[in-house]
């Protein structure tokens, strides 16, 4: 039988040292869940993470961005609505939008922050059926040339939690089909669509390709052990997730494939 | 006080799950008149004095920016009533 490893144990998977130099920001608004898991993917990819406060005025010195899931404001007014206009937020989009095109991803609440500053079209609304959703679910990258998916193959399948209550990507006809042909629709979901998202799409990136957003939750998927579960309980799928945190550190030393 | 009364529907395009839902409810409570419910939003501001056309078009502009999401929803109404 294989053994698991305890918990603390875990130490990065295959981590370069020069990753180390590149630093990303992990933002923190009232109501954020999941920035210490994202701070940990970032870690555990090789990278070294700042915590970002959402009243600060100033990014400081991050080479990219991550806006973690969770229930900013309580979900207040509509999710993302009111983090959104937060200090940081205007010059995160300001980043985003600069030449230096800073890489910026938005997961689950984050996605909704990115479709409310318009940094990514459409928007999210109540799942179809009604319910909170947590799962294990396999997505399709459909495009691995943005900032966030080089260490992917193109069409490859990854299995990453997905939990949610408004994760029903909506969007109008025409936009869906611009997202269509312009390649910007980064993930589907597979085999099974959650929540209603409008042509099983689970993430989408902005023309750029440095802004990506996604329902689902790559940062739960990068420690041995603690992602999904696989057949024999170990490798597999847990760790689906790292190749998100990893893409973008060798995109800032300039190491991709 | 006056206060803006700011109405906020979903988009007609829109499927509107929580009306959905509602109308499923309506008829186990012996309420089977009703064939369609959306649900929206209604915001009162209150303003300290009078309501000039300039706050009121303030009003306008939070209710487009901040009140409502362009891309699901539409503001139906803005009023002002008088307390």
């Amino acid at each position: 039988m294989t053994e698991l490893p305890l918990i603390g144990e875990a130490i990065a998977v295959a981590a370069e040292p020069r990753l180390a130099g590149a630093r990303i920001g992990v933002v923190t608004f009232p109501g954020t869940l999941d920035d210490r898991d994202a701070a940990r993917a970032v870690r555990l990819a090789g990278g070294t993470p700042v915590p970002l406060w959402h009243a600060d005025n100033a990014l400081g010195d991050v080479d990219a961005v991550v806006i973690p899931g969770g229930f900013s404001y309580g979900d207040y007014l509509r999710a993302g609505a009111i983090a959104r206009f937060a200090p940081l937020m205007s010059k995160i989009i300001d980043a985003a939008n600069s030449d230096a095109r800073l890489p910026v991803l938005g997961i689950c609440n984050g996605f909704q922050i990115l479709t409310e500053s318009h940094l990514l079209p459409g928007s999210m609304i109540k799942n179809d059926h009604l319910k909170f959703m947590c799962r294990d679910q396999v997505l399709r990258v459909e495009n691995n040339s943005t900032d966030w998916t080089l260490d992917y193959e193109a069409g490859q399948e990854i299995t990453v939690p997905l939990k949610n209550q408004d994760g029903q990507y909506i969007a109008d006809e025409k936009t869906l089909d611009a997202l269509e042909a312009e390649g910007r629709v980064v993930f589907r979901y597979v085999g099974f669509n959650p929540n209603g998202s409008r042509r099983d799409i689970a993430g989408i990136s902005n023309a750029a390709g440095n802004v990506v957003g996604l329902m689902p939750h790559p940062e739960h998927a990068v420690e041995v052990g603690y992602g999904p579960e696989s057949l024999d309980g170990i490798g597999g799928s847990d760790t689906d997730g790292l190749a998100f945190f990893t893409s973008v550190l060798n995109k800032i030393v300039g190491a991709n494939k | 006080m006056p206060r803006i009364v700011v109405d906020v529907m979903p988009k007609p395009e829109i499927l509107d799950p929580q009306g959905k839902a509602i109308v499923g409810a309506l008829p186990r409570l012996g309420f089977t008149s009703f064939s369609s419910v959306r649900q929206g939003k209604r915001f009162e501001l209150t303003v300290d004095g009078e309501v000039t056309d300039a706050i009121l078009a303030q009003a306008r502009e939070a209710a487009e920016t901040l009140l409502s999401n362009p891309v699901i929803e539409d503001v139906v109404n803005v009023e002002v009533v008088e307390a």
